[in-house]
């Protein structure tokens, strides 16, 4: 049993936990993540870490409440427990010192992205981090981002807060500026990083996206989370999750996170009426 | 005047085929105590330096014995003669291929039917575990070293639990939340209720065997830390990255690897959504891609879920099958379909990217292959479409890397599995192997008998046999 240390909203439906799991801790890196099960009834779902701490044994992890696992979790509070925790799992992401790094994360993609940006800053990479968020209300992590990055371009689409539009159009017009560009690494909604990628595509930028995939165990047993990469099958957990954007068939990866959209509707419908 | 040998086996009670394709229940449902007695009074007794029955068991069971035992109606007598060398038995009189086995060479073959050892194995276990009895636990001198156990599978649960017999310190590291391997995500229910799985594991923990799930070795530990703090390491990692055909469509929805498809039902109790929170694709149509027992499985499980019309679609003909009869029995009675000489050359989806079509190809048998079947060829213009709502792939599964990948030391085969030699010794000192991690695919009681015997290595590796300057592979298939 794992438990909840601390817990924060962080804007609407967004939350933030503090989880005791000294076994994860002590060998997490950035870019790999975890597969919980809440309880004895629940299902394995897969988050990517955030921060940690080797020395306190302690994970931390941000969810948007979207399906019933999410939102029974928002529930749980400072001393309750989630059942099972385990990993790090998939492969870390690979820092060096490119140069000029740019992060690019879209909404809850930000905790990923920062855990990256920040072992890119500590490596000596100068660093951009251009953070998209839907309104002024959804914008998370700001002041964290702002410790570790050298320019943090934050958008949101309505244009509540900061500028207005997509992290697409900041970093066309961020490369259209004559800035030079060694590695660029997208987390965020799949139809963005797949826009991210056709852009450095184009300016034939190194690019990695954290992908997302459904996951059941997480240890390359199920391949659920299989993706097309260079005309490859690739399982996410194993092989990734972090895969060359330029191979990555995104639109294939979209279908495949609507495999149990109706399945995942009638459960949270469920739930909410007080169900189960 | 000798008592007249009955020639029949005794019948095995079942579940009705109409009514068990609604439920998860067991199918054989087991002897009761006069059956069991009716079945153990035709056995011919051989005596135990003879009896071919023992001889035929990867895990030589002492048979004639424990069906003594049950003559005399004590359960924990029989319990304890068969745990002196299998500590599962509730499982192997389940799944292990008796026919193949114990039951091939049994003396009474010559005057009528085989004994029916494994289902009065089952009923052994059962009894007990009715009963609520488990073997006295042996009172042992610690050795004061320690074993790790990594995956908790058949191979893994043998070696621990022989291991902690002999007095060893014995830790198992499972990745899932719940030690048994594929005994409990893979197998069914309906072939192997877990509750059974869980009782034989709460006497490996009655020996002293720590169970520790959600760790994956090379991830959450490091083998080189595991060599760091245990005396030795055996591997039961099994063989658990599935296969699949990179045709095109392969990935869209509702197409499913036999693991992804049974842990889900298994495991995560998909069948009983939303109840459980792990859904499944449903629908009225599925096809299963292949013909082993994980195939059987798959299949029966779909129709159990509801599916009305379930397909094993095999490349070549039933003779060729790899599943046990028993399996296929079973799943032609549950009104499963066959179709042979026919392979799959391509998945159509719809516009949500849910399968829709599954393309074959038919074959005709060509030249025997390396494996001395003969080989499906694919005959041109023959293509055609099965409506589908689902595809499970069941064409085999290849060792999980992940453990080894960043472990140079340990070396592997062209297939992936790990080189060991005849003491189940890998090329890395003091770690050991068996199971499917060394023999690809193999079946439960192959896995234990590698555990029993590699286990017997450890204990003589731990008191003072040398390591080899160099691990000549051995040959397990």
């Amino acid at each position: 049993m794992f438990e909840i240390l601390a817990k924060k909203e962080l804007a609407p439906h967004i939350k933030w936990i503090r989880v005791k799991a000294p076994l994860v801790a002590r060998t997490a890196k950035p870019g790999q993540f975890i597969v919980l099960r809440l309880h004895e009834r629940g299902e394995r779902i897969p988050l990517t870490l955030y921060k940690w701490n080797k020395d306190e044994g302690y994970i931390e992890l941000v969810f948007q409440e979207v399906g019933k696992t999410t939102y029974e979790m928002g529930t749980y509070g400072v001393g309750d427990k989630i059942m099972d925790i385990v990993g790090p799992l998939g492969k870390p992401t690979e820092i060096e010192n490119y140069g000029n790094a740019v992060v690019v994360s879209g909404g809850v993609g930000a905790p990923i992205g920062y855990a990256v940006a920040r072992a890119l800053k500590e490596a000596g990479n100068h660093l951009t981090v251009i953070a998209g968020f839907r309104s002024k209300d959804y914008v998370i992590l700001e002041d964290e981002f702002g410790k570790i990055s050298d320019e943090l371009l934050i958008t949101t689409d309505d244009g509540s807060y900061k500028r207005k539009g997509f992290t697409t159009t900041v970093l066309e017009e961020y490369l259209n500026q004559g800035n030079k560009v060694d590695f660029v690494f997208t987390v965020g909604p799949v139809i963005m990083m797949k826009l991210i990628a056709e852009i450095t595509r184009k300016y034939e930028i190194k690019t990695l996206a954290s992908l997302n995939p459904i996951m059941v165990d997480g240890t390359g047993m199920c391949g659920a989370c299989r993706v097309t990469v260079g005309g490859e099958i690739k399982f996410a957990c194993v092989d990734g999750p972090d895969f060359d954007a330029h191979q990555v068939d995104f639109d294939e990866l979209m279908l495949r996170l609507k495999q149990y959209n109706r399945e995942e509707k009638l459960a949270l419908e469920r739930y909410l009426k007080g169900g189960a | 005047m000798a008592k007249q040998i009955k020639k029949q086996r005794i019948k095995v009670p079942e579940q009705d085929p109409v009514a068990r394709i609604h439920n998860f229940n067991e199918v054989a449902l087991g002897y009761t105590w006069d059956l069991a007695v009716e079945e153990a009074s035709r056995c011919l007794k051989c005596p135990y330096s003879y009896a071919p029955c023992i001889k035929g068991c990867p895990v030589n069971v002492n048979i004639p014995g424990f069906i003594q035992k049950i003559l005399e109606r004590d359960i924990k007598g029989a319990l304890e003669v068969i745990h002196t060398t299998n500590s599962l038995p509730g499982i192997t009189g389940r799944v292990c291929p008796q026919e193949e086995q114990c039951e091939m060479n049994c003396v009474m073959g010559k005057l009528g039917d085989k004994i029916n050892i494994g289902k009065l194995e089952r009923f052994v276990a059962d009894e007990a575990r009715k009963q609520g009895i488990y073997p006295d636990i042996p009172q042992v001198e610690k050795k004061g070293k320690k074993v790790a156990i990594v995956g908790s599978g058949p191979s893994g649960l043998t070696a621990a639990a022989d291991l902690a017999k002999m007095g060893y310190d014995v830790t198992m590291y499972e990745a899932l939340h719940e030690g048994g391997g594929v005994l409990i995500y893979g197998i069914p229910e309906f072939r192997l209720p877990k509750e059974i799985v869980r009782y034989e594991l709460k006497f490996l923990k009655m020996l002293g065997v720590k169970i520790v799930t959600n760790v994956v070795i090379g991830k959450t530990f490091s083998l080189y830390e595991l060599l760091d703090e245990y005396d030795a390491v055996f591997l039961g990692t099994g063989a658990g990255t599935p296969k699949f055909l990179n045709l095109p469509g392969v990935n869209l929805n509702g197409i499913y690897s036999a693991n992804e498809f049974l842990t889900r039902i298994n495991l995560m109790k998909a069948y009983q959504f939303p109840e459980y929170d792990t859904p499944i694709t449903k629908g009225k149509r599925l096809a299963v891609i292949g013909a082993g027992n994980v195939a059987m499985d798959a299949a029966r499980s779909a129709l159990r879920i509801g599916y009305e019309e379930v397909y094993i679609v095999y490349r070549r003909t039933r003779e060729y099958m790899t599943a046990r009869e028993e399996e296929i029995k079973h799943a032609e009675e549950e009104g499963v379909k066959f179709m042979f000489l026919v392979s799959p050359i391509e998945f159509i989806g719809d516009e949500n990217g849910n399968v829709k079509v599954l393309k074959l190809i038919m074959n005709e048998l060509g030249e025997p292959d390396s494996s001395g079947r003969r080989r499906p060829v694919p005959i041109p213009g023959t293509e055609f479409g099965l409506e589908v709502d689902a595809v499970v792939f069941a064409i085999g599964q290849k060792p999980n890397k992940v453990l080894y990948q960043e472990v140079p030391e340990l070396k592997t085969t062209k297939w992936g599995t790990l080189i060991v030699d005849e003491k189940y010794r890998t090329t890395m000192r003091g770690v050991f192997a068996g199971g499917d991690a060394v023999r690809g695919e193999a079946t439960v009681v192959l896995a234990m008998g590698d555990g029993k015997k590699a286990a017997k290595a450890i204990d003589e590796y731990l008191n003072g046999e040398p390591w080899p300057e160099e691990i000549k592979p051995a040959n397990f298939w």
